[in-house]
């Protein structure tokens, strides 16, 4: 199976032939156990005819008849996990083990990464977040050995290790769409391990507002014959919603602590700088107003957490309110509470959920997608479509730039993964609806637009031109390209293709990519708004002036914004604390966010 | 809720030593002491391959409040954390010596502070005892000293000390008042005995409420630099006078409250002990609704 | 850390009348600048002293590009710096100088 982006390359005949043989011990090893493996068999005739059309539902009655001995009914002691996993996961099976950005099965997790890898080894995780230290312990015992996945945050570096130490024989990285897709095609998993809020006793699901990547995954597994366990927080007699249908679940395991969240998207209005709010001073001039962009999403980044907190101020003081930003695909961001609450924002629809945001969305659900029992419906592969297909702009940070507006956020040594941000920053060649926005991007972009021009999805990177410890943010070659040599990978990770980027605001300024005509003038446009950067300064100061005349290159000055202006007095809230206070109350930050 | 959170309100926590001081005073009347200009630097810093402040972190001089002669000190919490260094508390100390010879209506520290200077600290430590002496000189000859406390760095070591030697005490929001603080516990003792990243515990601890509640404090202001200029004023019109009998009743009533509340792990253990109403909530609800509360008995004192 | 001096012409006196300000605090990531109107009014200078060395270059296009952008004629510019990025020294530089052109 080497038909991912991101093989591990052919140069390292000595890793291919171990590859190679330990793939066909598990092949044959799962057909002496009955048949485990899923995928068609060749076409060979009598092996066809002897397992009939039938194998997969067989080899589903095998798994849950070898459960039976630890657990008699859907609803199993957390005691026996352990005991329940080794009886229905048998080697090579495709597993996937929830996790995102967000929300964990850590639970079930912990016990994976406790089976005898003598009786479970050589799993292939599906799974879009590899993340907790459990999933690399998965690998390092040798329980698993083949990885598809999407994102890892703060297990990337140890995922690059285990890379190069032959513990993790790498499938692809893929966004958040891909990898869902490929669950419905040749990554079905055989055995799903998910989270949930509550169950009832015939194992309906109640995933709270973090519902996030559970139908897509459930749905792969259930209707393929693949066995469905959930760790939940609670069994109750009756659910506030039933989120996944209770046959489509087989085992559920009460958890005497909830399942774990990240707040990832909760940025602290502390932290944005002086220099991030003038971008986002731009930004909010110089392109959401220009364009009238209202349908978006944002990336987590403090430049974009700094627009969300200007939306009420500043944007209020350019009569914007109601013509830009007002439906969104994104997740619980706690600093759009100021937008909301001033009357910005009509419509969210969320990926998952955010830590402490629970309370204020149930108490606003003219804004927010909410159920009949009153509580956030996330849903992570509808959100991302949404974002790909609904939305006229992504704008995102990102760590590195290269001179055609490539755009990674690996860094030596580091896999960071993809997550949902390539989806939203590429244009959606499917798409077919016009809108002021797309169309205005679309005819940008050519000399004589007809209508037979297409429309362009704003795809927007914001960006210091310097990062951490003066590292730059442009670069002539992304970091990424050095380790997809390093790793022998066929295509290097890049979050956003410099194909799919209009525009790169940094400090500096806007630069207009759709203006610009051919590679030369591209390159002029991005040099000439890197700053200090050896590719700032690498700049034609010609060129860049002559883009600066036909507005290809955008100055704060040449945008009318004033720089004693820019303060962070500007902040709707300037705090956490503020946050609180705009919701009423109900935004309940965790205690590791706080400063009262 | 728009009303509960005011769009470009000057925060004292947000706003840089001089910043305050604008504030704080009245307009225009700030007249500083060894400004910036004369570049008296820390002569250490250099050798630890550090760069230093032209005025080492603190901004000392005269002005008016209300139209009152007041002295000011004012410590900027982002520079080595507002600490005390050798100029630094030299600056200070000159301040407080020249009230006892020109004695203004009142002396304000706008303290902002983790400490000693790790880099200068026998000066540092020799500069705070020397504060307190000087603070506790100009009390006893009848010149009140304020503390506002409220910014990033709050009032830890012996900026903490300082702040307890004042006549009076008002806390901002934001404010933490402490001795040790919590990085420098849970270092010594342990995360189990302090989680300094579990930041509602450290409010709950040292934070301006708890302080405001318990008595170690005695105004309480919302984050604006006017209302703790307001509060500034009615503090210098409102000191206790400084003796033995006034000693003797705060030895007393810290007393008291060891012997009541000495038992308690967590703060919200005392409100309730001390019976106030919702003593989990203290922390959540708003200004509005905390300044209505009662504190604990004994918190309004004279004895400080 | 290191120290240096970067001379610049103005093509005019910086606007304003005020004798000097103070905006920014050395801090990490950031810096101090203290102004002072103390030169002829075609001349500016940058005084740098930053804890990171190695950056000369750097310092040097900053400040003639500031020179250029905001004409200080007769300013000096005196900098405490924490380790900076030239992105937020020179918004700091513009800012300084419309601070001297308001009124003390």
């Amino acid at each position: 199976m080497r038909s991912g982006k991101f093989c591990v390359g052919s140069e390292k005949p000595d890793r291919r032939s171990r590859y190679r043989s330990t793939r066909d011990d598990t092949q044959s090893g799962a057909r002496e156990e009955g048949g485990t493996n899923r995928d068609p068999a060749p076409f060979s005739g009598p092996s066809l005819i002897m397992n009939g059309w039938n194998r997969q539902k067989q080899d589903r009655d095998a798994r849950l008849g070898a459960a039976a001995t630890s657990a008699s009914r859907k609803i199993v002691a957390a005691d026996q996990a352990k005991a329940l996993l080794e009886a229905v996961i048998r080697p090579g099976d495709r597993v996937c083990l929830e996790g995102d950005n967000q929300k964990q099965a850590d639970f079930l997790a912990e016990c994976l990464a406790a089976v005898d890898p003598q009786r479970i080894h050589d799993l292939h995780i599906v799974q879009s977040g590899l993340v907790l230290q459990a999933h690399i312990d998965l690998f390092e015992k040798g329980i698993a050995r083949k990885l598809d996945f999407s994102y890892s945050g703060p297990q990337g570096a140890a995922i690059a290790r285990a890379l190069t130490g032959g513990r993790i024989e790498l499938g692809a990285i893929h966004t958040y769409i891909e990898l869902f897709a490929r669950y419905f095609v040749d990554l079905t998993p055989h055995v799903a391990l998910i989270a949930a809020v509550e169950a009832d006793h015939a194992g309906n699901l109640y995933t709270g507002p973090n519902t996030e990547d559970t139908p897509t995954i459930v749905e792969a597994t259930a209707f393929k014959s693949g066995i469905v366990i959930a760790q939940v927080n609670r069994i109750v007699d009756t659910l506030p919603r039933v989120d996944i249908p209770g046959d489509r679940v087989d085992f559920v395991i009460q958890v005497d602590r909830p399942f774990y969240v990240e707040p990832l998207f909760t940025r602290d209005p502390a932290a944005i700088t002086e220099t991030q709010i003038l971008m986002a001073m731009m930004a909010i001039k110089g392109i959401y107003a220009e364009y009238g962009v209202t349908r978006l999403n944002h990336g987590i980044g403090f430049p974009t957490a700094a627009i969300e907190l200007l939306l009420p101020t500043y944007g209020e003081t350019l009569g914007l309110k109601g013509r830009i930003a007002t439906h969104w695909a994104l997740n619980p961001h706690p600093t759009l509470i100021p937008a909301i609450e001033s009357g910005w924002v009509q419509q969210v629809h969320c990926f998952g959920s955010e830590v402490g945001m629970d309370n204020y969305m149930s108490a606003r659900p003219d804004v927010f997608f909410t159920g009949h029992d009153g509580t956030l419906r996330s849903n992570r592969l509808l959100c991302q479509t949404a974002g790909l297909y609904a939305c006229d702009m992504f704008i995102g940070s990102t760590l590195q730039v290269d001179l055609m507006g490539n755009s990674s956020t690996v860094t030596t040594g580091r896999i960071a993964g993809f997550g949902g941000a390539p989806n939203m920053g590429s244009d959606a060649r499917g798409r077919r609806h016009p809108s002021p926005a797309w169309l205005k991007a679309g005819r940008e972009a050519v000399d004589e637009p007809t209508t037979l021009t297409r429309g362009r999805k704003l795809v927007v990177q914001i960006l210091e031109t310097f990062g951490d410890k003066m590292t730059p943010n442009f670069v002539e070659t992304l970091d990424a390209v050095a380790m997809a040599k390093d790793l022998h990978f066929e295509l290097a990770p890049v979050m956003i293709y410099g194909d799919d980027v209009t525009h790169i605001v940094t400090e500096e300024g806007i630069a207009n990519l759709l203006l610009c005509r051919g590679p030369g003038e591209r390159e002029q446009a991005i040099r000439g708004v890197a700053g200090y950067t050896e590719v700032g300064r690498g700049r034609d100061p010609v060129a860049a002036e002559d883009l600066r005349r036909r507005g290809i290159i955008r100055r704060p000055e040449d945008l009318g914004i004033d720089l004693l202006a820019v303060s962070r007095q500007l902040l709707a809230a300037r705090s956490i604390e503020d946050l609180a206070r705009w919701s009423g109350g109900l935004y309940r930050p965790p205690s590791r966010f706080r400063n009262w | 809720m728009i009303a509960a959170v005011q769009i470009g309100r000057a925060d004292w926590y947000e706003a840089s030593a001089r910043d305050r001081i604008a504030g704080l005073l009245d307009a225009g009347s700030f007249v500083e002491f060894l400004g910036p200009e004369q570049r008296i630097m820390s002569p250490h810093l250099a050798q630890f391959d550090l760069t230093g402040a032209f005025d080492d972190g603190i901004a000392v001089g005269r002005g008016t409040l209300d139209g009152q002669a007041v002295l000011v000190a004012a410590q900027e919490g982002r520079f080595l954390g507002g600490a005390f260094g050798e100029v630094h508390g030299a600056k200070l100390l000159g301040l407080l010596r020249g009230a006892r010879e020109r004695p203004p209506r009142a002396v304000l520290l706008l303290l902002d502070t983790g400490g000693v200077r790790l880099q200068e600290a026998n000066a540092g430590e020799l500069a705070i005892s020397e504060v307190i002496h000087a603070i506790l000189n100009l009390r006893r000859s009848g010149v009140p000293v304020i503390a506002l406390i409220g910014g990033r760095a709050g009032a830890f070591g012996g900026g903490g000390i300082i702040t307890a030697c004042c006549s009076r005490i008002v806390v901002a929001e934001h404010a933490r008042i402490s001795v040790s603080g919590p990085e420098v516990i849970e270092t010594n003792k342990g995360v189990e005995e302090f989680d300094s990243r579990d930041r509602a515990l450290v409010w709950r601890v040292c934070g301006a409420r708890s302080r405001y509640l318990l008595g170690g404090a005695d105004g309480y202001v919302t984050g604006s630099i006017a209302a703790m200029r307001k509060a500034a004023a009615a503090m210098i019109a409102d000191v206790p006078s400084f003796g033995m009998t006034m000693l003797q009743a705060e030895q007393q009533r810290l007393t008291d409250r060891l012997h009541r509340f000495g038992a308690c792990r967590d703060a919200p253990e005392i409100w309730r002990a001390a019976g106030l109403p919702e003593p989990d909530r203290v922390g959540d609800i708003d200004d509005e609704a905390f300044l209505t509360m009662p504190r604990i008995a004994g918190a309004d004192h004279d004895a400080r | 850390m290191e120290q240096f001096q970067l001379q610049g012409k103005a093509v005019r006196r910086a606007g304003g009348t005020r004798r000097q300000a103070l905006t920014g605090v050395n801090a990490s990531g950031n810096l101090e600048i203290l102004v002072e109107r103390v030169l002829a009014d075609h001349e500016c200078m940058v005084e740098v002293t930053t804890a990171v060395a190695g950056f000369r270059g750097t310092w040097d296009a900053v400040a003639q590009d500031f020179f250029t952008r905001a004409s200080p004629g007769g300013l000096r510019f005196s900098i405490n710096d924490g380790g900076a990025r030239p992105d937020t020294v020179m918004l700091r530089l513009l800012q300084s100088v419309r601070l001297m052109e308001r009124e003390p």
